[in-house]
């Protein structure tokens, strides 16, 4: 293995429009060996400026592959540099010191074994996956890894760094995709109309095709550029690319190579949208027509003209346009021998081109052979009309100029310009471009018609060869396929995979569409051409994943618990206290001293106005028209279907003013389902909403102790149970803070009080709470040892007792439901559940072996093996040295006393009798009430 | 990504939504029979072409308002807030629910 990088054998002289930096040269290795290159240089000129023919070996029949487009479609030119794999050699700049590998070689690129695939092509026919490798299905694994060997591309590789990958939102009023010509005309016209202008490029540097014409061209090309750097308002994206047009023109835009990050999504809404991508120059099918040496004009032009490579020796040049005349004459004067132009316009015609690793010999229409390594075609033009599509449109084939152009049916938001919307002179085009650029930005203007130009139709010469490079898909596979009956452009595509590839069609699909058409006998409008979906382009994951902007939402006292050690919970977008330590040991302490809990994420919805009792005899299933000032009582609300949707407490604060409680999870739910009766269906009502969840921070404190300390920091409240009784609320001040209210209710069973503070000042009474009461026992409590409180008193939680089907009765809220209000959000099911009967219901467990805590969803099974219910909620419960829970279970079940079958996750199965009450600890409430 | 035309805030990014759905009439609760009921909780016309909806502007204005829209093309034609705003039906969305609109491809014109 040689250490000094091969000579620049095929480097020309300078060329007046050449990206190259002569003066930067950089080292790096391709396939293991030392390779140079200058800066500016892509990954393939570089080597191909060292003689390198070969870059890469096919998906399928791992033949040989050259440069063919020198483009950032270039099938064959799709590598691996470094970490990152299908980097296009042909368009990615060349890095100091980069590791540039082959893809899908093996062992090397030079000796292919799986190029023995070709000896047995005539068994692998497309679609042959769908009838190989099937039986026996035991071996599936063995196919998949002697497959993967075969048709395997780049390397992922588990230790690359995780890169940033940005995302950004624009509002440009004009979006210019495609920045040759005719795009930055129409960028400049519409900055000078007033218009913020977004130019994006595929390229490094503006300019098109004009970046590899003659003098005239490049001086041209330089006034445009100019005109481009003069307007502010033109914020120009090269290397980059539109990759999609969605509804109302959101526009996704892809920026690559930044400094910082690898790629970054533009998400814009554009006003209007300028298609200007130009016209992909498309290959001619024959034989041999993907062996390493055959080029489009495009290519040879691009090669010598802006990287000063010679692409070979001895050149053929099949020529249908006048850039194909162009090419011939580029090539002379690069010193390539042009042995001959074969002018296909007065019939002339490439059948065959011979050579194994390398163009040797190309046999033309008229018979004779000639030897040369460089084969060039220029026989006609593509039109990328996918950003059309997505707009809607339907392009429409011109036969007379042999390839399509924008329908009728475009958006008026949406116009094309340049060699997509038609033919012309260079000013021709550049004038169009002024116009549609200024009807773009004003919306007025008349935008003169292009003529379109007539072109020979040439598809496929008189042999079958490649159609898509990329999949390996030859224009004979396509005629087998139609014979097989895949005969529609949709299944063809499907069942062959052509035009699946990387390029996407961009290069295929006209072909194929030709072949297909040929093969069905009907023309190539008939026959039409698929669907065209974004991505345009390659996206990566990371580009589509971007940045994470997701909020998380913490309480005042959130510093506290993080210093306490307290296990984080994630609730939705809140973090909340799981446990400090031992629940059991939290839950011990709440019973026998005082607790105190961060309930904060608790929604709350301030209520004002004189219908608020209408509101809430609406919503919730019990009555509440007679609550009195002071008092709160608890609430159950189903939807419409009578399903159970949210409970909660709700207190009469004060004249007209009511507090409303509900879930945490449940809070911005349960506010958008009042506004929607206040906004619809009741707007007569008088009732003002505001939710005030994160307004307050909410602690409760509970435990036999908790009166005594709460006491200790509210002075202008009456605590006595005579003058607080339960159910009740009052507001006065806490440690020194106005405003608090506070209600006696008790989730966890105990006497407790729970207290709202302006939450500016929640972290202030919490520690006011724990240092005032550290005689009484005073200690901090999770969510975990509140659920176990919780289900020790038999309280079940809407969404974990409960689930969507879950109608009120099910839930064993018959004591709460009234079914004798005139009307309430899911009365009418409710009633209608009542006098079914037969439903399931939620009732007690407690497993008969009572240090067996069963998996919360273990199925309860009957006799036969039938599910008759669930387990809903089930811990320890360190309160009655037994666990406890809660589940459904079908309604012959439900009479207390009654043994169940609980089958474990691990197939164990146990039994369980339902309790007489759903609460398994003080059922009275004796502890609540005191 | 549809424009939706909220009646205060101008045209918004679908995200910023909540489609609630097609306009439905509430029966009366004490007349209604199971039957109406339900085709009140889950029958709806579902047209390809224009219907009437509501839509709720969860990150935005916090309205409720109607909409006429081509269901194929998901072109808007009027957007109104008050009055005839169809009611609700059915159980609101979880929290964080967004809408996702899709383009219709190769739609017919409307």
């Amino acid at each position: 293995m040689s250490t000094k990088p091969p000579p620049a054998t095929h480097r020309l002289g300078p060329q007046l429009g050449e990206v190259i930096d002569r003066t930067r040269p950089l080292r790096f290795t391709w396939d293991g060996a030392p390779h140079e290159g200058y800066a500016g240089d892509t990954i393939a000129s570089a080597l191909a400026a060292g003689g390198v023919r070969t870059f890469s070996r096919s998906f399928k029949y791992h033949r040989p592959r050259g440069i063919l487009t020198a483009s950032f479609h270039d099938p064959g030119c799709i590598v691996q540099a470094g970490d990152e794999p299908n980097v296009r050699a042909a368009h990615r700049r060349v890095e100091a010191g980069a590791s540039v590998t082959p893809q899908n070689v093996w062992p090397s690129l030079r000796f292919d074994v799986r190029s023995a695939n070709r000896a047995v092509s005539r068994f692998l026919p497309p679609g042959f996956y769908y009838k190989t490798f099937m039986k026996p299905e035991r071996l599936w694994p063995t196919y998949q890894k002697v497959l993967k060997r075969f048709a395997s591309g780049g390397r992922v590789s588990a230790t690359a760094a995780i890169g940033y990958f940005d995302k950004r939102y624009a509002h440009p009023e004009v979006l210019v995709a495609g920045g040759g010509p005719a795009g930055m005309a129409a960028a400049v016209a519409a900055a000078e109309a007033g218009a913020s202008v977004m130019l994006v490029e595929e390229e490094y540097d503006l300019g098109g095709h004009l970046r590899w014409g003659g003098a005239e061209e490049l001086a041209f090309l330089a006034e445009l550029r100019a005109a481009v750097a003069a307007q502010p308002g033109i914020e120009v994206l090269t290397n980059s690319a539109v990759t999609g047009r969605y509804d109302d023109n959101w526009v996704a835009v892809l920026q690559r190579g930044l400094p910082q990050h690898r790629e970054r999504l533009i998400k814009a809404r554009v006003g209007t949208l300028i298609v200007a991508p130009g016209l992909i120059e498309r290959p001619y099918v024959f034989e041999g027509n993907d062996t390493p040496g055959v080029m489009l004009s495009t290519a040879v032009r691009r090669l010598i003209k802006l990287y000063a490579v010679r692409p070979g020796e001895r050149a053929v040049v099949l020529s249908a346009n006048a850039d194909g005349d162009a090419a011939a004459a580029d090539l002379e004067r690069a010193g390539v021998q042009v042995a001959e132009v074969v002018d296909a316009r007065r019939g002339g015609d490439v059948v065959r081109v011979r050579g194994s690793r390398s163009v040797a010999e190309v046999e033309l229409g008229d018979g004779t052979k000639v030897a040369c390594d460089l084969v060039v075609m220029a026989v006609g033009w593509t039109a990328p009309t996918g950003l059309l599509n997505m707009a809607g449109d339907r392009p429409a084939y011109r036969p007379e100029a042999a390839r399509f152009l924008p329908g009728e049916s475009l958006a008026p938001n949406v116009l094309a310009a340049g060699g997509l919307a038609g033919d012309g002179s260079l000013d021709q085009l550049v004038e169009h471009a002024r116009a549609v650029g200024r009807r773009a930005a004003t919306g007025e203007g008349a935008v003169p018609d292009l003529e379109v130009h007539a072109h020979p139709a040439l598809f496929r010469g008189r042999t079958h060869g490649m159609v898509d490079l990329s999949e390996d898909i030859s224009s004979k596979d396509i005629v087998a396929a139609a014979r097989e009956g895949y005969d529609s452009v949709e299944l063809v595509k499907r069942y062959t995979t052509v035009t699946m590839g990387p390029a996407q069609g961009k290069l295929e699909t006209v072909n194929a569409v030709a072949v297909l058409a040929e093969a069905t006998g009907r023309s190539i409008q008939a026959t039409g051409t698929t669907v065209w979906r974004p991505p345009h382009v390659p996206i990566t994951l990371g580009a589509l994943a971007g940045r994470m902007f997701e909020p998380v939402r913490h309480s005042p006292m959130q510093s506290w618990h993080e210093a306490h050690g307290a296990v984080p919970l994630v609730a939705g977008q809140w973090i909340r206290p799981d446990r400090y330590g031992d629940p059991g040991a939290e839950v011990r302490n709440v019973r026998e001293r005082v607790g105190i809990i961060d309930v904060t994420p608790l929604g709350k919805l301030d209520l004002r106005g004189p219908d608020v009792p209408k509101l809430l005899n609406q919503l919730y299933v019990n009555k509440w028209s007679k609550l009195e000032v002071g008092a709160v009582r608890y609430g159950v609300m189903c939807a419409e279907d009578g399903v159970v949707l949210d409970d909660g407490v709700t207190g009469h604060l004060g004249p007209d003013h009511y507090l409303m409680s509900t879930t945490s999870s449940g809070a911005a739910t349960v506010w958008e389902w009042v506004e929607s009766w206040l906004q619809t269906e009741r707007r007569e009502w008088r009732v003002h909403v505001t939710p005030v969840t994160t307004a307050y921070a909410s602690i409760n404190v509970a435990g036999p102790n908790s009166r005594e300390l709460l006491g200790r920091l509210s002075d202008d409240v009456d605590l006595s149970s005579e003058a607080f009784p339960y159910m009740r609320v009052r507001t006065g001040s806490i440690a020194g803070v106005g405003s608090c209210f506070m209600w006696r209710i008790g989730f966890t069973g105990e006497l407790s009080y729970e207290i709202h503070v302006p939450a500016a000042y929640g972290l202030h009474v919490w520690e006011a709470l724990l240092d005032q009461g550290a005689d009484l026992g005073a200690a901090p409590f999770g969510v975990e040892a509140q659920r176990i409180m919780r289900l020790e008193k038999g309280h079940a939680i809407v969404g974990q007792d409960t689930d969507g089907l879950t109608q009120g009765y099910g839930a064993a809220l018959d004591w709460l439901i009234k079914l004798d209000k005139d009307d309430f959000a899911g009365k009418t099911e409710l009633a209608w559940q009542h006098e079914r009967g037969g439903y399931p219901m939620l009732v007690g467990l407690h497993p008969t072996d009572g240090s067996v805590v069963p998996d919360e969803a273990s199925q309860i099974v009957d006799a036969r093996n039938h599910i008759v219910g669930r387990i809903t909620s089930s811990r320890w419960s360190p309160t009655l040295g037994r666990s406890v829970c809660l589940g459904f279970v079908a309604r012959h079940l439900t009479e207390p006393g009654t043994v169940v079958t609980v089958q474990l996750p691990d197939g164990r199965r146990i039994t369980a009798a339902v309790t007489p009450e759903l609460a398994s600890f003080d059922p009275e409430g004796v502890r609540l009430r005191g | 990504m549809i424009l939706v035309p909220c009646p205060h805030c101008g045209p918004r990014n679908v995200s910023e939504f909540r489609h609630v759905g097609e306009a439905t009439a509430r029966p009366d609760p004490a007349s209604a029979t199971p039957a109406q009921w339900r085709a009140y909780l889950y029958l709806r016309r579902n047209p390809a072409g224009w219907t009437t909806e509501t839509w709720y502007h969860r990150a935005g204005c916090r309205a409720f308002f109607g909409a006429e829209r081509h269901t194929v093309t998901n072109q808007f034609r009027r957007s109104w807030s008050g009055g005839e705003v169809s009611p609700l039906a059915g159980t609101p969305a979880e929290l964080g629910g967004g809408v996702d609109a899709s383009t219709a491809e190769g739609a017919p014109e409307p």
